[in-house]
């Protein structure tokens, strides 16, 4: 299968007409109602004397009639199904719960779920390696869950235990992991982009001056909304200045809490905004997995041969609002019906079992595998201790010594009046 | 100064003094023509001065995300987009540091904008366009050019939403001279507060609480009224005492209220004062509460180093050192980033116990200054 050809991108790309040559039906939002088009694209070089062949990505028309998914060859192997099938399952079922919990009062505060979006989750992250880091937003539990963070960890820091990943001291919009390399969990978006781009500096950093071998890539995950702010734009700026291992990806929902993407951004079309700065941009079908896998392949090995950073444009959809404190009523419900009869994890199943990759029976065991995961999570979290009164100071400082001395001379954390309540804070 | 100057702005002549010494200043007679009081929510309090001065003065337009058509993050401009239009309600994309420059050259160009931030945490990303561009301007200028603008937006802890959406800003806003920083709690508060602001010349900060959007007050007929303004800079006595003074703000002054019922019952009556500005500081009525009491309790949500409390401390320290008998307490949050878990969070932020405990040992009430039980 030829190689996405991201690779052979010159660095003033020009885009092959498709599609998006016909801005006017894409800016009145009037594809919303045809079904959406979507194709990875490739940016041919200006010389058309070795224009590689875009790949041509099946219409989405396809995949609703139930054929072919992906391209004419398998892109994956029946293991490799069978771990994508059941990171997305572990979303999707994981965010199902936490909106369960919430209403029962056992979660607080903001919580944005992420269903209808695994594919991408699980597109991007499912090739990273333990080192690789992933920094995210508000909206992080499952990129915690497909970097690796378990599923107890994550549960109980939802619930606000000590068992928590972030020892109940962060929360859903703050899930960190120094041992999988989840840098955040932010609650600004576009605070996330610039710790992105600082990890991937780090990652070059090590290689050159420090002289370690350190491929390591960062990926940026971030919406819609995002790509207004200043920050997205001078990262990008850096990011290709200094030519640094990153990728950043684009969830775009087309919704930021009740603001339309339509109505907030003057050119819609995110993925060309890497070519401003010189970075090739690419829009791919979040609802697919496989494209976004295959896309994904190809930015993060262009970023850990030391390339340069990628845009990666999802399109994609939340099947649930906002956050849980969102009703959600400006959505359109045809946009919402469309986007769920295209759900990655349903596309999925389909097509491992019409490739013969997978039998109903495995995949159910999978999903019941997912299931009890998630109930002992549950059960995990609710049996797990609040923290301590003691854990109230800690953690401010790294060096604790330096966070203050009580009133007798002591370190204020240690002091046990603390613990029992009897100390002056 | 800034005083006279925000009176002669807030075009009131009969409510030019607070509702509350009017009603003083009333013969006292048992035959009441105006007893009708009405509950309203903050929210709702909130939404109709918007509306009231929208309506009065065609230049002024709100600016912020979600505003529109969302009805406003937390429903404050609701029904504002179907009566003003798109283009004075206006929804932004996701771009403090774009929307809040904008707002404040558009200010500066005639306009009076009032700009949401969906929480003053996010005002961070615009700092540099409050302090720097609209505070500092009237300065710089040497009076050309004035800055009639509102920032407004909840402030200060929620529930559960962790460190990075609990911060307060008053003690930062504050200390910016050229900048005028209001803290209502009640329903009157918020309307007359936020009329005053968006008819002032100068920058507003606004700092509401979300967790007392739903709260409903009682208002009379006078704060119902559409030129109610209340005066910037002047601080309102919720309740008189005569043994300790607690100066508060915000949320806090419904925890004080409730601190002051318990500390009646152990025989100590406290002054609740609710401080309605920050800046400018009402350092006279702190000041004449503190000769009277001799004892001072500052209450507030943010953290304690270089807080509110501190400034509040430090000048009554200043003016009224030897009136007062006891040391001065500071109740402030916790010096933490605000934790997630509940009963974290809950010892991150002062509680009513903590009001009660500092009044009492300001009353020398309690054993020792340590060990407070």
């Amino acid at each position: 299968m030829e190689s996405f050809s991201v690779a052979n991108l010159a660095v003033v790309p020009q885009p092959a007409a498709t599609f998006f040559d016909r801005p006017c039906s894409f800016l009145t939002g009037s594809h919303l109602k045809a079904p959406f088009r979507s194709i990875t694209k490739s940016n041919s070089p200006i010389s058309s004397s070795a224009i590689p062949k875009p790949i041509r990505a099946v219409f989405s028309e396809v995949v609703a009639a139930g054929s072919n998914l992906g391209c004419q060859q398998e892109m994956i192997t029946r293991e490799e199904g069978l771990i994508i099938y059941e990171d997305m399952i572990l979303g999707r079922t994981f965010e199902d719960m936490c909106a369960q919990m919430y209403y029962r009062g056992k979660m607080f505060g903001f919580v944005h779920l992420y269903n209808g979006q695994e594919a991408v989750s699980t597109g991007f992250i499912k090739l990273l390696k333990q080192q690789d880091c992933v920094v995210s937003t508000y909206r992080d539990h499952v990129h915690a869950l497909s970097k690796g963070v378990t599923a107890r960890s994550v549960m109980a820091e939802l619930f606000g235990k000590a068992t928590g990943c972030c020892r109940g001291q962060g929360g859903s919009m703050h899930m960190f992991s120094k041992e999988f390399n989840m840098l955040g969990g932010f609650a600004f978006i576009g605070e996330g982009i610039p710790v992105a781009t600082g990890a991937a500096f780090t990652s070059k950093y090590k290689r050159e001056v420090l002289k370690e071998p350190c491929d390591d890539v960062t990926l940026a995950f971030f919406g819609d909304g995002t790509c207004n702010n200043g920050q997205f734009f001078e990262c990008l700026n850096m990011a290709v200045l200094w030519k640094l291992p990153i990728v950043f990806v684009v969830e775009n929902n087309l919704w930021a809490i009740g603001m339309s993407h339509l109505r907030s951004t003057s050119d819609p079309e995110i993925w060309k905004k890497g070519a401003a700065f010189g970075m090739p941009g690419v829009h791919v079908d979040g609802m697919d997995v496989l494209k976004v896998r295959e896309v994904a392949k190809e930015a993060i090995s262009r970023a850990r041969r030391g390339d340069g950073p990628t845009l990666v444009e999802c399109e994609t959809y939340r099947f649930r609002g906002h956050s849980l404190a969102d009703p959600d009523e400006l959505r359109n419900p045809d946009e919402k019906a469309h986007y769920a009869a295209r759900d990655p994890i349903v596309a999925f199943k389909k097509y491992l079992i019409e490739k013969n990759l997978a039998k109903e029976s495995d995949l159910k065991s999978i999903e019941k595998k997912i299931d009890e995961l998630i109930d002992d999570a549950v059960e995990f979290a609710e049996a797990s201790p609040v923290p301590p009164r003691s854990q109230l100071l800690e953690n401010v400082f790294a060096d604790p010594k330096g966070f203050g001395i009580g009133p007798d001379g002591k370190y204020r954390c240690e002091d046990p009046g603390f613990t029992q309540g009897t100390a002056q804070v | 100064m800034l005083g006279v100057l925000s009176r002669k702005a807030c075009s009131i002549s009969v409510l030019d003094r607070s509702p509350w010494t009017i009603r003083h200043a009333l013969p006292v007679s048992t035959r009441n023509y105006s007893t009708a009081t009405k509950e309203m929510t903050v929210r709702d309090a909130l939404n109709s001065a918007l509306d009231e001065e929208m309506s009065a003065d065609s230049r002024v337009f709100m600016i912020g995300e979600e505003v529109g058509e969302y009805q406003g993050a937390y429903k404050i401009s609701k029904g504002l987009l179907d009566k003003y239009g798109p283009d004075r309600v206006r929804d932004t994309p996701i771009t403090e540091a774009g929307f809040a420059g904008i707002a404040v050259g558009a200010a500066y160009h005639g306009l009076r904008p009032v700009v949401e931030f969906m929480t003053f945490n996010f005002s961070m990303q615009a700092i540099d366009h409050i302090v720097n561009s609209a505070a500092k301007m009237n300065y710089m200028s040497a009076g050309e050019i004035s800055v009639p603008i509102v920032f407004r937006g909840p402030n200060g802890a929620a529930a559960g939403v962790s460190s990075q959406h609990s911060q307060c800003y008053g003690a930062w806003y504050g200390s910016i001279p050229g900048l005028k920083v209001l803290t209502p709690y009640s329903s009157e508060d918020a309307r007359g507060l936020l009329k005053s602001a968006i008819r002032d010349p100068d920058p507003v900060v606004f700092l509401e609480n979300e967790l007392l959007y739903g709260e409903s007050f009682p208002v009379t007929e006078e704060v119902m009224d559409s030129s109610f303004c209340v005066p910037i800079g002047k601080a309102k006595i919720e309740r008189e005492g005569k043994d300790v003074t607690i100066v508060t703000f915000s949320k806090m002054v419904g925890y004080s209220l409730k601190a002051a019922e318990l500390l009646s019952k152990e025989g100590i009556s406290a002054e609740v004062i609710n401080l309605r500005s920050i800046r400018p500081l009402d350092r006279d009525t702190i000041n004449a509460s503190v000769r009277k009491t001799n004892r001072l309790v500052t209450v507030e949500e943010g953290f304690p180093q270089h807080g509110i409390g501190a400034e509040i401390c430090a000048s009554v320290v200043e003016e009224s050192f030897e009136y007062l008998d006891a040391a001065v307490e500071r109740i402030a949050g916790a010096d933490v980033p605000t934790p997630y878990a509940v009963n974290l969070e809950r010892m991150a932020v002062p509680q009513i116990e903590d009001i009660v405990r500092a009044a009492k040992r300001a009353c020398y009430r309690s054993v020792s200054m340590a060990v407070a039980a």
